[in-house]
């Protein structure tokens, strides 16, 4: 005789090992040892970030314009809010700032939609980031058309040059490294050999030896007179040295996929590029998306190396800044704020690529 | 004489021709000249036991492997080192894994509509329009916006030779494409795959679904350490087996 199977009834978990009690009881309180260090932590913190706030805020002098304004325990703020044009614009001419502005404010006009899944024309203005806002922010910048005045690349600094140094080696070292990995793993050894030769050289190089080459022995090779943009030979040399990095997390993701991918895109008939467009690098790129913004994000701080050459980016200005004898033990502040806008930055970075990586989970990760 | 047979006699203008085709893997000889004649519209079954070289078989018909000597003419195209050669016969052949190969990136619908799409220049609105309907006659059209990841072997399986016929291949090629599923998701795909005999593909298999083999298959094809030991219509091949390796390998693939 059979009997009808009766699917047992779905139970909700045990009430103590759910909610915010339940939570600290497991995880915080869950023996006598552990107990103890979670109120001896939880002190150190508290007091550590009373120490933190009192020098940061409220015993911090704001107002004034000179030294005699900070006398107090706190930070000197007044230093910074000094100085700020001058960490933000660098030598570039105050009546001529308007134009740094306005890249700004494109910049986070174009950026800020990418961090919401609906934002409206999301697409369009991700392209006209990576094509049409590279030319009007160069022309803008540089000047000497459309009736700018035209402003020498010697009178950028600050975040403004922070951010060219960092858009520009971002957005060319990705097409690079990816064409590098795509070469390395290529077939045809001439070109394999080439790949390998270019990333072994930049990798093996440190950046600021990079840099030091570019702006010193570089013009001893070049003819008499050759006058290069010293910019211009930063933004090679990091972005060169950036490709060579970014080719080997590419390589990585491309090496992660199953050769069943390639296969099924040839049996379909796509050529080679098409495979790797359309196929393998979709799921090679999502797969080291954490890598490649570790790399993005390396790089945007190892701007911070065009001091070498005579560059004064953010940090590079504060460093300037604090040895000015106008103003004594201001050097906290100084850091604490170029600290502050590396940190901004590169944590915008990585919230967007966790965002990106939930939005392209396909939920293939078995 | 039955059709099978006769394909095979006058096979000088068969749709696949393999004519003494030989393969190395480094040292290693696994295609000893191999003759094949398929005639368009023929249904061949291969089997053997593993490493016996069938599936190399099947893949140098589309040059997922290179073969060294021999000569293959698929469609009356020879199959060289020219590029443009085997993107043709890629077009013209479809193939179907063991795994699937499904891309996990894409949604159904988008899987079938890519080689279309790019391959064959098909507007996207047909090419979605073609592959609804295939996705229907594997009836999983539901499914079309759903990605690889969410559906079940048989599901996958289905969808991925849904991808293959919205190319209209001539050939269907399949590389064991039920070992890789729970025995409760075979049927399905066995049931698409005898449907699709059912419309006069010409179908190239490797499997060990021998109850398939006798439904569907015109010529049985057994291979054994990279040669064609025996090639028989099913009935003589499973009742009758010529030769002693056939028959030990049926003995111990039917004993159970």
């Amino acid at each position: 005789m059979t009997t009808a199977w009766q699917p047992s009834p779905n139970l909700p978990p045990p009430a103590s090992t759910v909610g915010a009690v339940g939570w600290a009881r497991s995880n915080l309180f869950s023996t006598w040892l552990s107990s103890v260090f979670t109120v001896v932590l939880t002190l150190v913190t508290v007091y550590f970030l009373w120490q933190i706030l009192d020098w940061g805020i409220f015993s911090a002098d704001l107002a004034g314009n000179d030294q005699s304004a900070c006398d107090g325990d706190g930070a000197c703020w007044v230093f910074v809010k000094d100085r700020f044009n001058f960490f933000i614009y660098g030598f570039y001419p105050d009546a001529e700032q308007w134009r740094v502005n306005v890249m700004f404010i494109l910049l986070a006009a174009l950026i800020f939609p990418q961090f919401f899944e609906n934002a409206p024309y999301k697409k369009a203005l991700g392209w006209i980031f990576l094509t049409a806002y590279p030319v009007v922010s160069g022309v803008l910048l540089l000047g000497g058309a459309f009736g700018l005045e035209f402003v020498d690349t010697d009178k950028w600094g600050g975040l403004m040059l922070t951010l060219v140094l960092s858009y520009v080696g971002i957005v060319a070292a990705l097409p690079i490294g990816i064409l590098l990995a795509l070469g390395r793993r290529s077939e045809m050894p001439v070109i394999r050999t080439i790949c390998v030769a270019f990333i072994e050289l930049w990798r093996g190089v440190p950046l600021i030896s990079v840099l030091f080459m570019a702006s010193v022995m570089l013009p001893l090779f070049l003819p008499e007179g050759t006058n290069f943009n010293k910019l211009l030979r930063a933004l090679i040399g990091i972005t060169m040295f950036q490709s060579a990095y970014m080719a080997e997390v590419v390589r990585g993701g491309l090496q992660a996929i199953p050769r069943g991918q390639y296969e099924a895109a040839a049996a379909l008939g796509l050529g080679y590029w098409r495979s790797m467009w359309l196929v393998i690098l979709p799921q090679a790129l999502k797969l080291v998306i954490p890598g490649i913004v570790n790399t993005f994000i390396a790089l945007f701080k190892d701007t911070t190396l065009v001091l070498i050459i005579g560059l004064f980016e953010v940090l590079g200005g504060v460093q300037s800044a604090i040895i000015d004898p106008a103003w004594q033990n201001v050097a906290a502040e100084g850091f604490f704020f170029a600290a502050f806008v590396y940190w901004i930055f590169c944590f915008g970075m990585s919230r967007y690529s966790q965002a990106l990586e939930r939005k392209l989970d396909t939920g293939h990760n078995r | 004489m039955d059709e099978a047979a006769a394909s095979q006699d006058n096979g000088s203008d068969g749709i696949i021709r393999m004519i003494d085709v030989n393969k190395w893997f480094g040292e290693f000889h696994v295609l000893k000249n191999i003759n094949l004649n398929v005639g368009a519209g023929e249904r061949i079954v291969i089997c053997g036991p593993s490493g016996s070289g069938k599936s190399t078989v099947i893949r140098c018909i589309n040059r997922l492997e290179e073969h060294q000597r021999g000569r293959i003419i698929v469609d009356g195209v020879e199959l060289t080192n020219d590029l443009k050669h085997i993107e043709q016969i890629r077009r013209e052949v479809g193939m179907c894994f063991q795994h699937f190969n499904l891309f996990p990136h894409l949604t159904v619908l988008d899987n079938l509509c890519l080689a279309p799409q790019y391959v064959r220049k098909v507007p996207r609105a047909e090419a979605e329009e073609t592959a609804m309907m295939y996705l229907e006659r594997v009836q999983i059209p539901e499914q079309a916006d759903k990605f690889p990841g969410q559906l079940s072997g048989g599901q996958q399986q289905r969808v991925a030779i849904a991808r293959s016929l919205c190319m209209s291949p001539k050939i269907m090629l399949f590389d064991e494409p039920t070992s890789a599923l729970d025995p409760e998701m075979i049927k399905e795909v066995l049931d698409t795959m005898i449907e699709l005999a059912e419309t006069g593909m010409t179908m190239l298999v490797v499997t060990h679904e021998m109850g398939f083999a006798k439904t569907v298959a015109n010529r049985v094809i057994f291979m054994d350490g990279g040669e064609v030991i025996e090639v028989n219509e099913p009935n003589e091949f499973f009742d009758n087996p010529q030769h002693d390796r056939t028959q030990l390998f049926l003995s111990q693939i039917l004993a159970h």
